[in-house]
């Protein structure tokens, strides 16, 4: 984005203009609205100078016939056409740049569920419906949802994004300027809707790092995984040694972003949706050369530990980045399981509140209460 | 009827209001209705049908804007909330949108407009009001027992492994009635290929008929779609097959593509009619032909045919792939040229016109303008980059009423009060009539102008309740619920002055505004057979001409004084024509 300048321009009832992206859809909207104040004005003005002008004068009225004129008729067709598109190429390149994730960026991983937001960043810190930023860093989001659809979307970023069962999505923002900004669900996903949101913390990286130092220790995403790829057998077949023997399965060192060849022809890129198909879905693209013996976990394993194992899967082979095999962000630097976290379970604050009884629960009057408390955020 | 009590005697009473013998009063009782093959008769049924489903799909409307009043969910609970809205959109939609003016309007004049004696298949036009009518009595049973939590888009895996609510008989409504919707496309396109008067040529035709030709491609090509979209996830909610449901290995996404398919040329089954009604009030009440004819007839057919292109623009940010969102994106930019060489032609016909201030041409005049600001705003919503900010929040809730409501609703209430005194035989009270569209007008821009800045500052659709530390936005919901009061009561007052003016109305004349239509050069209201003898048009479309020499089509009946009582009608001995 550092390559087009950003155009200063602050239109009113719109949000904080909180990151890169930001000015530039606020840019292109102002745009639109100049563009439809011009339109609209202008039909009207026409209008009510003909009606008044032109009103019936006589009841028995017939003006001239005016049957119509190739050439206005080609005016009114090219020029909109022509301004239509300013807009379609405009709008375009904001898009295509918000969706083209940047390769060096710090990441996160989110897990929707109903009818909260699951974090978990590269260094261990787990939060629920509440995110910590730092100001000035690229952050990349990989999302994926637990049940049925839902969208992340913080106004003050302009960025949203549906979060879809059984695949990977990504966006990412980077924030400019230090707050608390809402974070909404914006696909209808049932009963709490519009409960299911919190708060995105944007902080100078000196109060992130403190952030990060604060709480109880968790470890990364990348050595949970690593337990787990121990626990549920994975290296009874799959050697993560750089020099080891092949076993039944593929040799995981080294293999994120590679080419491997699969079964039955052709060749996929091993990324986090690969990995993760592989695991619940192992004989749809089968790596070739190996036999369809992998049994599939689906239903074994939640979101968040496919994602866990996602991050140990990366981190083979990446060794000299450490563990948490980070992108370059601040605040990702840290190594080892040092950091702090929150509680999974405990849910937190969102703007709203609960904003009626979750299903099956008894205590619908709990609804105003909870309603209450909203907004009553703990941290700054 | 006070002293009468005999079956007979209350159709001699029934005839007696009546100083012609017309469609109306040619057949007396509830049978007569009920099994009627008169496509203008069938036209009322379906009139008191679609406003019916109106007035419950309002009713929503209304509990929807109380719940916004105050930022928490203190009116109803989420559970509750979220039937309201999905009932909402679903009754609007399907039950009130999609047929209102086709079956209304259109079953009415696409006949009388082409000089025909009914439509093509009269019986499958009845058949379609049924069918109708099943469907609309399963959706709203579905309702009443218990109701829907799936906004009306039934997006998936919600809608088949999580809601616990009556999806499938709501699903099984929307199905059988797509049937309704094929059976009219069907008719209107053999009608007006086969049935047109001699000398009623291709580029005679008013223009309201070339927007019902292009409706009806896309009844026709697009309902099935949404039948086997719906049927695709009956056959996953309750049999659980795999089909869109990744834990049964299906796509999510698929359904939004498939639904979409039709949803979105769904849009221009409901707004292009309403362009139809607007170019024919326009021409009427300007006195002009319609400024580049050809341009807005062909310009209904490149909806019919772009709006096809476009469905993806609802998916930017589903996971569609970034190209293909260009893709749609640029044909979006595309298929807005012809809706805006449409606004650009009438306002054309303005120009030196003799325009009148009569209620039709009010709505008209509001259309205009407010689909102006309903397209425009489509623009943002078709810009990628913005997109991603506006999606699924107010902005697009605010677009989509500017369109239906600013466009399609006040082009049928138009449509109702232009063609009111053909079909009734009587005029509405002009004065109320005025009145009651300046209400409207105001209700509806204070509704839905403040969910635009709404949208745009954040606010999700199909919220409950919004954060209370933000006062603007409560502000903002404040002026919407209070708008939307006034729409409310200025919805009524037609409802009443239409009510009262088919007893009390003045009679009106065959030709009150006066028109050009063939549909005018008939007794105000029509015989059974639409006209004493087959018309023979030997003019143009919006042929201006003195009023004495646009007779009424017939062995010398000439036309009515204007305001004055009706002749006995001299066409009565046509009952006896073939």
């Amino acid at each position: 984005m550092q390559s087009i300048p950003i155009p200063k321009v602050v239109v009113p009832f719109a949000p904080e203009q909180a990151s890169t992206f930001a000015p530039h859809v606020d840019a292109l909207y102002a745009y639109l609205i100049a563009l439809t104040a011009l339109f609209t004005l202008g039909i009207t003005a026409a209008i009510i100078f003909f009606a008044v002008k032109y009103r019936r004068r006589q009841a028995g009225e017939l003006p001239r016939p005016v049957h119509g004129s190739m050439v206005l008729e080609l005016t009114w067709t090219v020029i909109p056409l022509l301004i239509s598109m300013t807009i379609f190429v405009w709008s375009a390149s904001i898009f295509f740049k918000a969706y083209r994730a940047p390769r060096e960026a710090m990441e996160v991983y989110v897990v929707g569920k109903q009818w909260m937001w699951k974090f978990q960043h590269q260094t261990g810190q787990r939060e629920i419906n509440e995110l910590h930023v730092p100001v000035g860093a690229r952050v990349k989001l990989t999302m994926t949802t637990e049940d049925v659809i839902h969208s992340f979307y913080v106004p003050a970023f302009r960025i949203k994004q549906d979060v879809v069962p059984g695949r990977y999505l990504q966006t990412w923002f980077e924030a400019t300027k230090a707050g608390k900004y809402y974070l909404f669900c914006t696909e209808y996903c049932g009963t709490n809707h519009s409960g299911m949101g919190g708060y995105v913390y944007v902080m100078e990286p000196a109060a992130y790092q403190q952030w990060l130092a604060g709480g109880t220790g968790t470890e990364s995403a990348a050595s949970q995984g690593q337990k787990l790829f121990q626990e549920r057998g994975c290296a009874s077949c799959h050697q993560v040694e750089p020099a080891g023997q092949q076993g039944r399965g593929p040799s995981l060192y080294g293999i994120f972003g590679k080419q491997q060849a699969i079964e039955g022809g052709g060749s996929v890129t091993v990324d986090e949706s690969y990995i993760r198909e592989s695991i619940l879905n192992p004989q749809a693209r089968l790596a070739a050369g190996f036999q369809n013996i992998m049994p599939t976990y689906q239903g074994q394993l939640s979101e968040e530990q496919v994602l866990q194992l996602v991050a140990y899967i990366r981190s083979l082979g990446q060794a000299e980045a450490g563990a948490a095999a980070a992108g370059s962000a601040p605040g990702t630097t840290t190594t080892g399981p040092t950091t702090g976290g929150v509680p999974p379970q405990q849910q937190r604050a969102n703007p709203i509140g609960p904003t009626s009884e979750r299903q099956g629960s008894p205590a619908p009057q709990a609804a105003p209460a909870g309603g209450a408390n909203a907004g009553n955020a703990n941290r700054p | 009827m006070s002293t009468q009590t005999t079956p007979e005697a209350r159709a001699q009473e029934w005839r007696g209001r009546f100083p012609t013998v017309n469609y109306l009063n040619a057949d007396y009782g509830i049978k007569s209705w009920l099994l009627t093959k008169d496509h203008k008769r069938i036209g009322i049924l379906y009139l008191i049908s679609v406003t019916f489903f109106f007035a419950i799909g309002g009713a929503y409307a209304a509990a929807i804007r109380l719940e916004l009043l105050t930022p928490l969910g203190d009116l109803m609970q989420s559970h509750t909330y979220n039937k309201v809205f999905t009932h909402h959109g679903i009754m609007m939609v399907f039950f009130f949108l999609i047929p209102s003016i086709p079956t209304t309007l259109g079953n009415f004049l696409v006949p009388m407009m082409i000089g025909a004696k009914d439509l093509a298949f009269p019986r499958i036009n009845l058949l379609s009001w049924y069918i109708y009518m099943v469907g609309g009595a399963l959706t709203f049973a579905a309702l009443l027992f218990g109701g829907v939590d799936t906004g009306w888009t039934f997006y998936v895996p919600y809608s088949t492994n999580f809601s616990n609510t009556y999806v499938t008989l709501a699903g099984l409504g929307i199905f059988i009635n797509g049937f309704s919707s094929i059976l009219t496309g069907l008719n209107f396109i053999v009608t007006v290929h086969t049935m047109r008067a001699p000398g009623m040529t291709w580029f005679r035709l008013p223009l309201f008929i070339w927007s019902h030709y292009a409706t009806s491609l896309v009844m026709i090509l697009g309902t099935p779609v949404i039948a086997i979209t719906i049927l695709l996830l009956a056959l996953e909610r309750v049999a659980h097959v795999g089909i869109f449901d990744p834990a049964l290995g299906g796509d999510p996404v698929l359904f939004q593509h498939m639904f979409w398919f039709y949803s979105h040329p769904a849009v221009y089954i409901m707004v292009l009619p309403g362009m139809g009604v607007i170019s024919e009030i326009v021409a009427t009440h300007t006195r002009k032909p319609i400024f580049g004819y050809s341009f807005v007839a062909f310009s209904s057919l490149a909806i019919a045919v772009f709006g096809f292109l476009v469905w993806g623009h609802h998916l930017f940010v589903s996971s569609q792939s970034v190209y293909a969102g260009m893709i749609f994106s640029l044909i979006s930019f595309v298929v807005a040229i012809p809706s805006a060489v449409k606004v650009f032609n009438w306002t054309a016909t303005m120009y030196k016109g003799s325009l009148s201030y009569d209620t039709p041409m009010l709505y008209a005049y509001a259309f205009i303008g407010l689909f102006t600001i309903g397209g425009m705003t489509g623009l943002f919503l078709a810009a990628l980059g913005l997109d991603i900010h506006v999606h699924d929040t107010y902005f697009v809730v605010a677009h989509f009423h500017y369109v239906m409501v600013g466009g399609q609703v006040l082009a049928f209430l138009g449509g109702l009060h232009n063609w009111w005194p053909k079909m009734t035989g009587r005029m509405y009270p002009e004065g109320w009539a005025r009145f009651a569209a300046l209400v409207i007008f105001v209700g509806f821009n204070l509704t839905f102008f403040p969910q635009f800045l709404l949208g745009y500052m954040g606010m999700p659709r199909r919220y409950h309740a919004y954060p209370p530390g933000e006062p603007m936005w409560q502000v903002l919901h404040v002026m919407s619920t209070g708008g939307a009061s006034i729409l409310g009561i200025g919805l009524l007052i037609p409802g009443v002055y239409f009510i009262w003016s088919m007893r009390y109305g003045r009679f009106a004349p065959a030709n009150p505004w006066p028109a050009t239509g063939l549909e005018w050069r008939t007794p105000s209201p029509p015989p059974t057979e639409n006209f004493a003898v087959t018309p023979v048009v030997t003019w143009e479309a919006y042929e201006y001409r003195p009023v004495e020499e646009m007779e009424v089509v017939g062995p010398g009946a000439p036309d009515a004084p204007a305001g004055g009582q009706h002749p006995a009608n001299r066409g009565v001995e046509t009952e006896e024509q073939p």
